[in-house]
């Protein structure tokens, strides 16, 4: 081997690993504050383990007909909802459908509350009864959800004026249900005539996150459980299709999620934006900052947050009455979305925005202007503003 | 599985054997020097060593690498991989019967396949007839896929994840070849168990069309009873380069079983062009192959698995240097990159109107050195773009591999 050639492999052997070790050739990670999913500070090694096995269950497990989708279904995977973790698309739009009192639903033996309009191969998807009322829901964002879940009945109750008593036209009022007789009662809670607050879901009309993601994983995909054993297609009750530990590992992944972080909160705009945001009464309902109590999870206990949300029900007038309800919720009343996250809602729905319940609003200000009812007075508020402060609360809600 | 362990403990005494015999009783059957060798002669054009006057040939080629990837800022870390250990047998069983197969272990043992195992009759150049396990000639890779032929480590994206290469089947069916001064014209048409309806329900979450290589029933029997259609026409010339049409359908679906009609049939179709010169002013090899795939898919089931799929590669390889190097007297060093794209789901949200994404983009740029022709040692960069189905924020993977691949 001459000189040169030894040179010649030497000068490569350099090259190489310089470049191997140049990260600018590696893509970035995105900052903290421009994605939603990860985990919250504070999990244990143990803990984080058990985010993981979530996390793939979450985002990696897709369902065929060879593991149990189906044969009715809304979506193959979690993650087809929630990509990202954030919010949905119409693509999986869910749809609901029962009455407009608050009798229980009376199709459940149809094939309510929740349509699969989709189906293997030879079967044929489910069709809304033909007297039955319907609304369409988008899977909201998961983020935050344990903190929401460690929210005391107690605080929510605080934040409840369900006779309007300050006389300030908002009369938030918690959703009562029954709940399954898997749920563990959270410490502290409320029971009124054998029921309990809800809290998750559009309506309120979920007590915690195993019932949501076992109602998921049922109702969404047609994945049966030992929660939730009865198959969507025919009501008969099957084998679990799923393990236990499973849904568990979930239900922990979507408790530890970390809450969105906000972005430019020293910008000008977002400060007087918030400022404006509550002027404008937005804050009686999306209440910022909240405390969460005691937790199994010690990273979710006793924390400040600020979901802008007082997880009540609010009467949001006749245009946003789809003359569908759950648990005590009239077809008008809506429980309060948080808002954290909502500045990242593009990037999980396709680069577009698709707002309120069922995504008719294809802008912030759009969700701002459909708001009715409790809100009404708030939105003439907003339309009362200058151009500049109105982009100014944008601006702000879109740092959330 | 037993078979193939006698099959295997054969070719293993047959190497002892040739362990202990003069080195001088090797021979390499003569090799094709026209230019006007096609995709198709992939199977014949490897190099094989023949002992003596023995009718068997054996060969095969293996292939290991070194990879660094990282997607959006998360790696795995180092990663050593052995991808392929393939073992090819022939064997001129008389004049014009020719025995040729392709074993194949995949990522250590993880995947054994026989990707290919036919018996050629040659009646006449333009009539041959092949039967057993045969490539289908769907594209240029599937059938020309060996890697010590290509400068990058990984397999095409478009070659592997939406066609399903490589890809063989049992079945029978004929080629054949005619010969005009500098031309070539060929077609091939065979008749093999196909797909499955794994292919809308899998894994990946979105049609797949390797999913069907799962079966390995497949090689036992039709899914459906219906037999898919593979047919190529490709022409040559030695001084332009080989243009190849080739297409690929059937019945994917279970329509009827035990007598009974569960569906209607539900076609799938695949279109493909594959084209490949070296341009003889700078010695530039350019390599390219382009699908498209329809999907026939219920209406009623979900729009994540695409009714139309389409994408494709283009190979650019530039000799650099071609000089001894380290004693190799016959050694080239190269420049190539690959550009890539695949979109696994073409059409609109019926909700919104809104055009599907669930595509990727993929530059590789690549440096290569062949210290002689049957052996290369590669070094690739690679960058993808990944776009989910909304057309969210793509991921990005990018990192490095470094390999070889060699037949022996």
């Amino acid at each position: 081997m001459g000189k040169k050639q030894l040179l010649g492999i030497l000068v490569l052997s350099v090259l190489i690993t310089g470049i191997i070790s140049c990260g600018k050739l590696m893509p970035e990670a995105p900052a903290d504050d421009e994605i939603l999913d990860g985990p919250m500070e504070g999990l244990t090694p143990e803990q984080r383990r058990i985010f993981l096995r979530g996390d793939v269950a979450f985002n990696d497990e897709i369902f065929s007909v060879n593991n149990g989708l189906g044969p009715r279904f809304v979506a193959t995977s979690c993650g087809s909802c929630h990509a990202g973790d954030g919010k949905g698309h119409p693509f999986t739009t869910l749809t609901r459908f029962g009455q407009s009192d608050t009798l229980a639903n009376g199709f459940l033996h149809l094939g309510g509350p929740q349509l699969q309009q989709r189906a293997l191969l030879g079967f044929q998807p489910e069709q809304i009864p033909a007297d039955a009322t319907f609304s369409k829901f988008t899977p909201p964002a998961n983020t935050g959800l344990g903190l929401l879940e460690a929210i005391t009945d107690a605080t929510i109750l605080a934040l409840a004026d369900e006779k309007d008593a300050d006389a300030d036209g908002i009369s938030g009022r918690p959703n009562w249900i029954n709940i399954p007789s898997y749920s563990l009662l959270r410490p502290g809670t409320v029971e009124r005539n054998g029921k309990y607050i809800g809290r998750f879901g559009k309506k309120a009309a979920v007590y915690d996150l195993l019932q949501q993601t076992a109602n998921a994983y049922n109702q969404d995909m047609g994945i049966n459980s030992t929660y939730e054993p009865y198959n969507t297609y025919d009501g008969l009750e099957v084998d679990p299709e799923i393990s236990n530990q499973t849904v568990l590992d979930v239900v922990f992944y979507l408790q530890t999620l970390k809450a969105p972080i906000q972005r430019n909160q020293n910008d000008a705009d977002v400060i007087a934006g918030k400022q404006l945001f509550m002027n404008i009464s937005c804050g009686k309902c999306h209440t910022p900052q909240l405390q969460t109590g005691l937790s199994s999870i010690a990273a979710l206990s006793n924390k400040t947050i600020f979901p802008y949300t007082d997880l009540l029900l609010h009467d949001m007038g006749p245009d946003l009455n789809d003359g569908y309800t759950e648990g005590t919720a009239l077809p008008a009343e809506w429980r309060t979305p948080p808002l954290w996250g909502l500045g990242l809602s593009k990037n999980s729905q396709g680069g577009q925005l698709f707002l309120m319940h069922d995504g008719r609003a294809k802008s912030i200000e759009e969700a701002i202007l459909l708001h009715g009812g409790e809100a009404s007075q708030s939105k003439i508020n907003f339309q009362g503003l200058s151009s500049a402060d109105k982009i100014s609360i944008i601006r702000f809600l879109e740092s959330l | 599985m037993k078979k193939l362990f006698l099959l295997l403990s054969f070719v293993l005494a047959l190497r002892v054997a040739f362990g202990q015999i003069d080195p001088e009783l090797l021979r390499k059957p003569l090799k094709d020097t026209s230019g006007l060798q096609l995709n198709m002669d992939a199977v014949y054009n490897r190099p094989f060593i023949q002992l003596g006057k023995l009718p068997v040939a054996l060969g095969g080629y293996v292939e290991a690498n070194y990879q660094y990837l990282s997607e959006d800022g998360v790696s795995e870390g180092h990663q050593f991989q052995m991808r392929r250990l393939t073992l090819f047998i022939s064997s001129s069983i008389a004049k014009r019967i020719k025995f040729l197969s392709e074993i194949e272990f995949e990522d250590g043992t993880k995947e054994i396949n026989i990707e290919f195992a036919s018996v050629d009759f040659e009646f006449a150049p333009l009539l041959n007839f092949r039967g057993g396990v045969v490539m289908n000639p769907i594209g240029g890779f599937n059938q020309n896929h060996d890697g010590p032929k290509w400068e990058f480590v990984d397999r095409p994206i478009s070659a592997t994840q939406m066609l399903p290469a490589t890809w063989s089947n049992v079945g029978f069916g004929i080629f054949g070849k005619k010969y005009k001064k500098n031309w070539v014209y060929a077609y091939e048409a065979y008749l093999t168990n196909g797909f499955d309806e794994s292919i809308i329900s899998n894994s990946e979450n979105k049609t797949f069309l390797p999913a069907a290589k799962e079966n390995g029933d497949r090689f036992e029997e039709s899914f459906n009873g219906s037999p898919l259609l593979t047919g190529k026409i490709a022409v040559k010339n030695s001084k332009i380069g080989e243009l190849g049409l080739s297409y690929m359908g059937g019945v994917y679906n279970k329509f009827k079983d035990d007598g009974l009609i569960l569906d209607k049939k539900r076609r799938l179709n695949v279109f493909a062009v594959d084209f490949n010169t070296t341009i003889s002013k700078t010695n530039t090899f350019i390599n390219g192959e382009w699908a498209w795939v329809n999907v026939d898919i219920a209406d009623t089931y979900t729009e994540q698995f695409g009714r139309k799929q389409q994408g494709g590669f283009i190979d650019i390889v530039q000799p650099i240097i071609k000089k001894p190097m380290f004693g190799f007297d016959k050694a080239v060093l190269n420049a190539a990159v690959r550009f890539e794209y695949v979109d696994w789901n073409k059409g609109s949200f019926k909700s919104t109107g809104h055009n599907i994404a669930d595509h990727i983009i993929s530059v590789v740029p690549a440096i290569s050195w062949r210290p002689a022709g049957q052996t290369v040692i590669r070094f690739n960069y690679r960058y993808n773009w990944q776009t989910d189905l909304l057309g969210n924020p793509p991921s990005k993977l990018a990192g490095f591999q470094f390999g070889f691949s060699t037949y022996f």
